[in-house]
């Protein structure tokens, strides 16, 4: 086929019905949180004791690190469905997240006797934590690779990968509402796992799924 | 319409109208950005002779038409073009890196399979071996340097103890290795 063919058969459809993929995200993001909510409200729920806890800094912080690991993952998701901004993500606000989960366990560190730092890393739920974080995060990262699609991400895999990261970030936080371990240690033990799953997964299949 | 169309600020409202409906400014605009996707793909493909510079203009222009809606209407729109062209240039060197590797199916007839005559001359190799051995030691031997088997395991499965197994082991492969003049 000829250029000049091709310009002339596109031109003839220029007006573009589509909406901005930043509408999308923003509307499947909420999807995902709403979808998540649902989920863990129909399955484990919050724990019994949730208006007690609110008052340790110890459950409070833990909201701290998953929020600040899903907004920053929200931010680099909005920057990867551009083509011009795909190329420089800013990658670095993602260490929000890990940062304040290390200052919190430094503080835990020196708040905690050292015979108790075993038993508030391993806790009570560390099965629960590794099947529940990755379980609640499944639908919202499919929901989310389907808002990659509608944008232009030249760097698919990494895109799908922050997309995992945000949708860690959705399934962590509302499985810390029902976690009954509050310790930064149990935190930093086995929620990366988790995560690190999700994010593998979402780096996988954005390579196939957010090409174009 | 005006001369300067085809720099940042021309094809920024050139793109504003198509995307309102105007075929013309359209056209125009994908016009000028064939001739600038066209240049680059130039340059970058100069030395390559498998790419066609014509090609990754118009993946580049049906990328640019699936994807005008990303474009946001108040950022500049050449970082966004070029940043399409360069995606759809690595796209076409990718694949064209998995073109030009031959598909060794091609050449099953004509290649032979290395690695299984290996594996076959080797086995023969063994079988010689392991026959000149003492029954006992052949066995010990096989169980172990052939089908895998753990000391323990041996013993267990010839009714030996695993000192004995050790020593019939230790034997065979020092006969072995005298056999196909090595020295252990």
């Amino acid at each position: 086929m000829k250029t000049e063919d091709l310009i002339a058969s596109l031109a003839s459809q220029a007006r573009s019905r589509k909406a901005s993929p930043m509408l999308w995200l923003a509307g499947l993001t909420l999807s995902a949180v709403l979808v998540a909510v649902l989920a863990l409200v129909g399955t484990i729920g919050v724990r019994p004791d949730f208006g007690i806890a609110i008052s340790s800094w110890r459950f409070d912080y833990k909201f701290v690190v998953t929020l600040a690991l899903a907004l920053s993952a929200f931010v680099v998701v909005r920057a990867g469905l551009y083509p011009e901004s795909s190329a420089r993500l800013p990658l670095w606000v993602l260490l929000a997240g890990p940062g304040l989960l290390l200052a919190g366990v430094i503080a835990e560190l020196l708040s905690l006797p050292g015979g108790a730092y075993a038993m508030s890393a391993v806790g009570k739920n560390a099965m629960l934590c590794l099947t529940v974080i990755p379980a609640l995060g499944i639908a919202p990262l499919v929901l989310l690779l389907a808002a990659l699609r509608q944008g232009a991400p030249t760097r698919p895999g990494l895109a799908g990968m922050c997309a995992g990261l945000l949708a860690g970030g959705i399934s962590a936080t509302l499985y810390a509402a029902n976690c009954t371990d509050d310790s930064p240690l149990f935190v930093a033990t086995w929620y990366p796992i988790g995560i690190a799953g999700l994010a593998i997964a979402g780096g996988l299949l954005g390579r196939i799924v957010a090409r174009w | 319409m005006g001369l300067d169309e085809g720099d940042e600020t021309g094809m920024a409202s050139l793109m504003r109208a198509a995307l309102a409906g105007d075929e013309s400014a359209y056209a125009r605009f994908l016009g000028i950005a064939a001739v600038r996707v066209r240049a680059v793909a130039r340059r970058k493909l100069g030395s390559n002779g498998s790419v066609a510079p014509e090609d990754i203009v118009q993946e580049t222009l049906l990328a640019v038409h699936l994807k005008r809606h990303t474009w946001r209407k108040g950022e500049p729109i050449l970082p966004w073009l070029m940043a399409i062209a360069r995606y759809k240039m690595i796209d076409a060197f990718r694949r064209n890196g998995t073109l030009r590797t031959v598909d060794i199916d091609d050449l099953a007839e004509i290649l032979p399979a290395p690695e299984t005559q290996n594996e076959h001359t080797q086995r023969r190799e063994i079988e010689t071996a392991l026959a000149d051995l003492s029954e006992g030691q052949r066995r010990v031997v096989r169980a172990i340097g052939v089908e895998g088997k753990s000391i323990h395991e041996t013993a267990g499965a010839l009714d030996m103890n695993e000192t004995a197994v050790r020593v019939a082991f230790h034997r065979g492969l020092s006969a072995i290795a005298a056999k196909l003049g090595r020295r252990t």
